[in-house]
């Protein structure tokens, strides 16, 4: 079992408080999931040529003392960079001009315990192991502003309770993917994408999932197309969260197996898998509330 | 006598079928009124006298499970298994209602005034389900005996497996489950959803329903059919 919520703020007035809405949604989903939570907000976008990269730093020997300005000063050193670094507890988000890879690359091999959470121009990422209280306190979720979000609350089934098994996944820039359900032909999808040149982090069946569908977007596959093919490529039982820096999206798998509950009002679009993650947003009593339909693709844009 | 009433936002769902519990006969023909509900899961479930509940707002998984003598009410939607394994009585649904409605209902009557999710009705054992809306997939699967009206649309794999449970359509079936058959409307049958539909509430012509039911052609192994699979 696995909480999954979703929030898309339709009016730019609102984005300061996407964090302060979302976090009672994530903590109404402790039930469904008290081993590890995690979340990626969609922030106003960076200027065109810079990027930005979440790591998290629990898994080397230093933990949370992570000395994060050394590693940066070592980066711009050997890239010649200006990146800045901005740190929230064990993660850090860094951002500098220019691609991804060369920065990613350069850390993989000067600190191969730093594991990257996500890569882009718009998206950040928090997941960790905790109870999602303890998690949305740890990187201060109700200070997040932003369009729109994805998160999830983690019963680990088909992997271990690792930070980095923790939802939501991320795959190439600004897009990721939270699941409640359990994939049963994770390893089939990971033996298509790998000879591809695809490279997986972990064990987990989700993560086969969201870099099929990333994969298929980059293919030029427009949302709905990959999402279509999700359908026939990912066997198994799943609702899935998707997100990218304009769209919010949702579907499910075609025995509707796992939940989902969707609000609407002029003011947000709010997903969770249960309607007591929904019941303290404003207005909610006049939402037009509904259950989205099995194999449909569901898309929202900011 | 005064309503007995409770919210969810101060009181546990626990005190409150606790109290339903206790109740016994001092609670005959009593109102309950349960507030802010928020999705809570077991609002009034083995509730066992004849008390009128309203549940005010959107309730969770199992709500009214298990029902016996009991008229629940619930002025919004109802997740997960609303109302399975009704003994008798009447529970009443004024929104959607998510997968498993009235799962395994032995007596009373449900009503989903909006859509249904999937396997609505699933192994019915004589429970009388009405719909204003639409079902999912899956519905009536190995449904034993009672009755179930859908007044809209069905979708796959409608009444598979289908045992003595009669199911009534108005709109299309995406697709009939296995040994399921449309049969011709019986004046029974008309009368049946006629009574069905007004104590529903609901307004339909009962004539332009169709009726699905067993085949009957696998109550008995056949060896002389293909096995291989």
């Amino acid at each position: 079992m696995c909480g999954i919520v979703g929030l898309l703020l339709k009016k730019a007035a609102l984005h300061g408080q996407l964090g302060e809405l979302m976090v009672p949604m994530l903590i109404g989903m402790t039930d469904r999931g008290p081993d590890s939570a995690g979340m990626a907000v969609f922030t106003s976008p960076l200027p065109q040529a810079r990027r930005k990269v979440s790591l998290y730093s629990a898994l080397t020997d230093q933990g949370a003392g992570y000395d994060w300005q050394r590693l940066i000063d070592d980066l711009n050193d050997d890239l010649h960079l200006h990146a800045g670094v901005i740190i929230k507890a064990n993660h850090a988000v860094i951002t500098f001009d220019g691609a991804v890879a060369p920065v990613t690359t350069w850390i993989k091999a000067h600190a191969p315990k730093l594991h990257a959470l996500s890569a882009g121009r718009t998206m950040d990422v928090y997941k960790d192991i905790g109870k999602p209280a303890q998690v949305a306190e740890r990187y201060a979720f109700t200070q997040l502003t932003g369009s729109h979000l994805v998160g999830h609350t983690r019963m680990a089934t088909e992997s271990a309770v690792t930070p980095d098994r923790a939802h939501p996944f991320t795959a190439g820039e600004d897009f990721c993917l939270v699941h409640n359900g359990s994939l049963s032909n994770p390893n089939a999808v990971r033996r298509m994408l790998e000879p591809l040149g695809i490279r997986f982090d972990t064990d987990n069946d989700t993560e086969a999932a969201c870099r099929f569908l990333e994969w298929r977007l980059r293919e030029g596959d427009s949302l709905p197309t990959a999402l279509q093919r999700g359908f026939e490529a990912l066997d198994g039982f799943y609702t899935f969260l998707i997100g990218t820096p304009v769209e919010l999206a949702l579907i499910r798998d075609p025995f509707a197996c796992k939940p989902a509950v969707v609000a609407e009002t002029d003011d947000y679009v709010a997903i969770a898998s249960e309607f007591r993650s929904l019941a303290h947003l404003p207005g909610v009593k006049h939402a037009h509330v509904f259950e989205p339909a099995p194999e449909r693709v569901y898309i929202w844009k900011r | 006598m005064e309503a007995l009433s409770f919210d969810l936002a101060r009181d546990t769902v626990r005190q409150v079928n606790q109290r339903l519990h206790a109740g016994g006969a001092e609670l005959s023909g009593r109102e309950v009124r349960i507030f802010n509900p928020d999705g809570a899961h077991n609002i009034a479930v083995g509730l066992n006298a004849p008390v009128h509940v309203t549940v005010y707002g959107h309730a969770g998984y199992y709500a009214a499970g298990m029902n016996c003598h009991a008229s629940v009410l619930i002025e919004g939607s109802a997740s997960t298994g609303v109302a399975e394994n009704m003994m008798s009585g009447r529970v009443h649904v004024k929104g959607f209602a998510s997968n498993a409605a009235g799962a395994s209902a032995h007596g009373g009557l449900l009503v989903i005034e909006g859509d249904a999710g999937l396997r609505c009705g699933i192994s019915l054992k004589g429970g009388d389900i009405v719909v204003g809306g639409s079902v999912g997939s899956f519905s009536g699967f190995m449904a034993q005996a009672g009755r179930i009206v859908i007044c809209g649309d069905a979708g796959d794999a409608l009444g598979d497996s289908l045992y003595e449970a009669v199911i009534y359509v108005q709109g299309t079936i995406a697709s009939l489950g296995a040994d399921a058959r449309i049969e011709p409307l019986g004046d029974a049958d008309i009368t049946a959803v006629r009574e069905l539909l007004a104590a529903a509430g609901l307004n339909h012509d009962a004539n332009h329903f169709k009726r699905v039911a067993s085949a009957r052609s696998l109550y008995h192994w056949n060896a002389d059919a293909e096995q291989e699979y």
